[in-house]
């Protein structure tokens, strides 16, 4: 039997390539990252993850990432712990509260906000938000709870704490937009049961709606950590970039430092081979962090937006 | 069980209230930012500034760089992208592509730092051998690839199903269906995904900050370092002059009007029909 080629398998084919193209460039930057670390992995081991030096002269070289990993998972929390709330409350506000005239201007000014690049959210945050955080937070905390460990410290204005609000705010269209949809592709039928039994509307959302879009709700919230983790330049800009044992965020409002800022701090100085093949090494714990992250956020999002058929996330 | 009744409406209220207190507290930031970036930034604006070197105190090669960088990455990235696409929506029904689709999905939420440095350590290390407006143009369309294509895919469903049977029962072949008549029938659609990622990567700064460094000067080369408006706003917010500063506000301004800018023409010529 003889195969024809034909122009529609040529087309298939070179389509079914190119289309493959995103996956080249993840197994491209998997293997740069492995790689590119092998050498510090293999110098340091285990002492690479779990110690807190960051020292670069010669012959005293001691590379650890753990006050970055920390870094990042805590100013990432703080962003869930303020981002998610407000989210969730401007979700529910546009799905189903806002009559129709201001629903779509509403949505328009949180599309906005995603629009924004992150190096103005950093500007803004070393010129203004900076200011705001120090004057009307941190000092009027700082002196009355001064005592707990995590307010203790003199406040500058530029730490984790600001690094945390400035994610909290970048992460609301992720939240808020992928909520929003979540909540939408809830069925009526599950509103109209409920509401016939006499709830209000504020008691189906809470005890119907949510609920029964609580995973989706959850993937929101994952994606908008894989955002918070990622996220670089407005981090880079306002967190006070601390390295070695300083970095360690033992309290909010010392100058601290996130696994990219790190790299985008330092990469580019490294003067070292050892040094930079560490900065490719923490690059590398945060690829897979976010790659974790991602994944679950995606199974979490997509198996509840298939629910409502024909609405493709 | 009428005074449970009322609390039951209070709280009602008090939840709408609570969530329009949410939407509020979000638009303040960016009610900041807008105000702040022109207040600031408008002050800097002149022709000296938008034209003259690093040196002379301009931001020409900052705006020049990030005209490159746009003309570059869509070069790349825009007919990868709706190709890649294409393929998904048009052959998209099997397990390799939807496995494609979940890389493509992925790869929209890599972090940018490690783009680049992907980039860096492939064309800056391995062909360019320094840094270049190239090896920007590589790291940023690996950002604007999956955006392409995602959005390519979404217009390319709303096509209707009967435009394709027509144009088969009319004896086309189906790549000619797909390049002349399905692509050309979701043309607003492309035109808005592509707009949106040339938006999005417009302000990138951490891939180019590893791949092109920036420069003082025009324009020298495709293997020389280049200047670009997200990386002079960050390198110049980091500088003590305080008239340096205020030229990162300048440039800022800049590049938020080439952003809203582009927002608003999508906004403006779907009128809200394609979402996200």
């Amino acid at each position: 039997m003889k195969i024809k080629i034909t122009g529609d398998k040529i087309f298939r084919f070179s389509a079914g390539i190119i289309v493959a193209s995103a996956a080249v460039i993840l197994i491209a930057s998997v293997y740069i990252l492995t790689t590119g670390s092998t050498e510090v992995l293999q110098r340091f081991g285990l002492d690479f993850f779990m110690g807190t030096n960051w020292n670069p002269v010669e012959g005293r070289e001691s590379f650890g990432v753990l006050p970055y990993l920390l870094g990042t998972l805590v100013t990432s929390g703080i962003a869930l712990l303020i981002g998610v709330p407000l989210s969730l409350g401007i979700a529910i506000f546009l799905a189903e509260m806002a009559p129709k005239a201001i629903r779509v201007p509403v949505s328009y000014l949180i599309e906005l906000l995603a629009a924004v690049p992150s190096v103005i959210f950093g500007l803004w945050g070393l010129f203004v938000l900076r200011f705001w955080v120090l004057n009307y937070i941190e000092i009027p905390v700082n002196a009355n709870l001064g005592w707990i460990p995590i307010f203790s410290g003199t406040p500058f204005g530029l730490d984790i704490f600001t690094a945390g609000i400035i994610l909290a705010i970048m992460i609301i269209p992720t939240v808020a937009s992928v909520s929003r949809e979540v909540i939408s592709a809830v069925p009526n039928s599950i509103r109209e049961g409920a509401y016939s039994i006499g709830a209000t509307k504020w008691e189906v959302i809470r005890h119907w709606v949510l609920s029964y879009g609580r995973s989706g709700i959850l993937g929101a919230i994952i994606l908008g950590l894989g955002r918070a983790i990622g996220e670089t330049m407005a981090v880079t800009m306002v967190i006070g970039n601390a390295v070695g044992p300083n970095a360690m965020p033992t309290s909010l409002f010392q100058p601290g430092q996130t696994l990219p800022s790190l790299i985008a701090n330092g990469f580019l100085e490294a003067p070292t081979p050892l040094e930079k093949s560490a900065y490719i090494g923490a690059g590398l714990v945060l690829l897979l962090l976010s790659l974790l992250i991602n994944i679950l956020a995606h199974i979490l999002v997509t198996r509840v937006l298939k629910v409502k058929g024909g609405a493709v996330e | 069980m009428l005074n449970s009744y009322s609390i039951r409406k209070f709280k009602n209220k008090a939840a709408y209230v609570l969530c329009l207190c949410c939407v509020v507290i979000a638009v303040v930031p960016l009610a900041s930012i807008l105000f702040e970036v022109i207040a600031r930034g408008a002050s800097q604006l002149s022709i000296q500034f938008l034209t003259s070197n690093g040196l002379e105190g301009g931001i020409g090669p900052a705006i020049q760089g990030t005209l490159i960088l746009i003309g570059l990455t869509s070069l790349i990235g825009v007919p990868i992208g709706i190709l890649s696409g294409v393929y998904l929506a048009e052959f998209g029904d099997n397990k390799y592509a939807s496995t494609m689709r979940t890389i493509n999905d992925i790869l929209t939420e890599f972090p940018s730092i490690v783009v680049g440095i992907t980039a860096f350590s492939i064309i800056v290390i391995g062909v360019t051998g320094s840094f270049s407006p190239l090896a920007g143009a590589i790291a940023l369309s690996f950002m604007m690839i999956p955006i392409v294509a995602r959005t390519t895919e979404e217009a390319l469903k709303l096509v209707l199903n009967s435009i394709r049977e027509a144009s088969l029962a009319l004896g086309a072949h189906q790549w000619k269906t797909i390049l002349r008549v399905v692509l050309p029938a979701a043309r607003q659609g492309l035109v808005t995904g592509t707009l949106l990622a040339v938006a999005r990567i417009a302000g990138e700064t951490a891939p180019i900050l590893l791949t092109i460094l920036g420069n003082s000067y025009f324009f020298q080369g495709f293997n020389q370092p280049m200047d670009a408006l997200p990386l002079r706003i960050f390198l110049n917010s980091r500088q003590p002059s305080p008239e340096v500063q205020a030229q990162a506000w300048g440039a800022a301004l800049v590049l938020i009007l080439i952003v809203l800018a582009l927002n608003i023409v999508v906004r403006i010529a779907t009128k809200g029909r394609f979402k996200r």
